[in-house]
């Protein structure tokens, strides 16, 4: 199998970038995105060519790292999959894709695909925690938590932080992640006590970050590799309404 | 300065407070359609006009109705320069856009053009209101104060204006395409009003899309009925 490849070659943060031509030939159709990449990248290496930089590591779906913008998605054409879970079967033999990081100013460029999405590390740092004491362990289930709670709770858990929320989104809004982040605190009890502090800490982050405003599209959802709901937006929505003019807290 | 101005201003300069001002001056934007579009409708049950121009009339010397007109155009100034800053930040947040992009696949070409859509309507609604609202505030107009064989009182013949204004095909065909611009404008906004204010539930969410949807097909078709039956009125074809 050949693909036709354009990718995106930027040196660093300030260079200008550009679309560069590469054909692979000689794939395997249950190769992965990434494999074919890697691929790509021995070729290079053997002509003495600089490779192309990318982010991956687990491979497996779970880590959020790996983050191209292939053929006008975010992760690529397969619903509810990571890059690294994208396969070669998904495209026809001769096949002209387009390769190119998450664009968003809160993402900057380092290098080719590689951006630099620490924007997401601080906005869970402004408030995407709980205090917990230190000691022994808790008895399991001596904190009730309501089954369908529990559900909502793990789906938000789900988000890896790829960012591909971002760069689905027209607006560049990173509010998909940042309300899954808010969500799969405020539905358990012992997120309770920084619920307010919380919403307002995360969202003040993020507009400090430099994303962009929801405007409810839904691009977010669809391209999400985890399927992350929009629901989570609307919680947010409340959370941040109610501590910004229910609470005490600033 | 007080804490609680401290806290509200930085609601309404959060990303998240321009939200809730969108959805609820676009929810107070669409009260008003509903009000506009039944006074307007009487037009279909009388075709001499006299039942149009009474509810005109309690509409345009209402205390209440005159005080809500003030609260209407604050209301709209304030959805379009709210519009306008989401739209300018949104296009900041993407310094560089995508080389190749498939926005498609993943949502709708309307709830992406929401800026473009509303500022096709504001201009229309510059013409309708200088074709409607300016006259009968502002302008001596004869038509309008002559009198109208069925009229107990005198009121405007506001009815005769919108006959005269509406015997013109090509301004019956603008305003029938902004109702197609309206139409695309409410599909996505009715329901993003509600999900932006934080009412999104999985036991309401099927009927506040299913209002929405109905509302973004029978308000706009009922606005685009009115200068097409007039204007068949004025060809005696109706």
């Amino acid at each position: 199998m050949k693909l036709n490849l354009k990718v995106w070659r930027q040196n660093n943060a300030n260079a200008a970038g550009k679309l560069v031509d590469y054909t692979v030939d000689g794939l395997n159709p249950d190769m992965s995105f990434l494999e074919m990449v890697d691929v790509l990248n021995d070729h290079l290496v053997k002509k003495g060519e600089e490779p192309v930089a990318f982010d991956h590591d687990c491979r497996e779906g779970i880590c959020g790292m790996c983050s191209m913008y292939i053929d006008g998605r975010a992760h690529g054409p397969q619903h509810a999959a990571t890059t690294c879970q994208l396969y070669l079967r998904s495209f026809k033999d001769g096949d002209t894709v387009h390769v190119e990081p998450w664009r968003s100013r809160a993402f900057p460029i380092v290098k080719d695909l590689v951006t630099d999405r620490s924007a997401f590390d601080r906005i869970i740092a402004a408030g995407g925690f709980i205090s917990v004491n230190t000691g022994q362990a808790r008895d399991a289930n001596n904190l009730p938590v309501d089954k369908h709670d529990a559900e909502k709770a793990m789906d938000a858990a789900a988000c890896i932080g790829c960012g591909a929320c971002v760069a689905a989104c027209p607006n560049g809004a990173a509010m998909l992640f940042v309300s899954a982040k808010i969500s799969q605190l405020a539905l358990l009890p012992q997120g309770q006590p920084e619920r307010d502090l919380r919403a307002l800490r995360m969202v003040e982050q993020m507009d400090a970050e430099g994303f962009g405003n929801c405007s409810n599209i839904g691009a977010c959802e669809a391209e999400c590799p985890k399927e992350i709901k929009l629901t989570n937006i609307a919680r947010m929505n409340r959370d941040f309404l109610a501590a910004s003019v229910g609470s005490e807290t600033e | 300065m007080s804490a609680a101005t401290h806290k509200s201003s930085a609601l309404f300069k959060s990303s998240l407070g321009k939200k809730y001002l969108m959805g609820l001056t676009g929810l107070f934007l669409i009260s008003f359609l509903l009000v506009h579009c039944f006074v307007n409708a009487m037009v279909f049950f009388d075709r001499s006009g006299s039942l149009f121009n009474e509810y005109a009339h309690f509409m345009g010397t209402n205390i209440i109705i005159r005080i809500m007109e003030v609260v209407l155009f604050a209301g709209l100034l304030l959805h379009i320069i709210d519009g306008l800053m989401l739209y300018f930040q949104n296009r900041a947040a993407r310094p560089q856009g995508y080389a190749y992009n498939k926005p498609n696949a993943n949502s709708s070409w309307y709830s992406r053009s929401m800026a473009i859509l509303g500022t096709l309507l504001l201009t229309f609604l510059i013409m309708h209101l200088a074709h409607f609202w300016v006259h009968s505030r502002f302008m001596e107009d004869n038509m309008l104060k002559q009198p109208h064989p069925d009229f107990k009182t005198d009121m405007l013949n506001l009815y005769s204006l919108m006959v005269d204004t509406f015997s013109n095909p090509i301004v019956v065909v603008i305003y029938v395409l902004a109702q197609v611009a309206l139409a695309y404008h409410l599909l996505h906004g009715f329901w993003s009003a509600f999900q932006s204010l934080g009412l999104n539930h999985t036991k309401y969410n099927n009927a506040i899309h299913m209002a929405g949807t109905a509302f973004a097909i029978v308000i706009p078709f009922i606005f685009a009925l009115m200068p097409i039956v007039i204007y068949l009125r004025t060809i005696g074809v109706m």
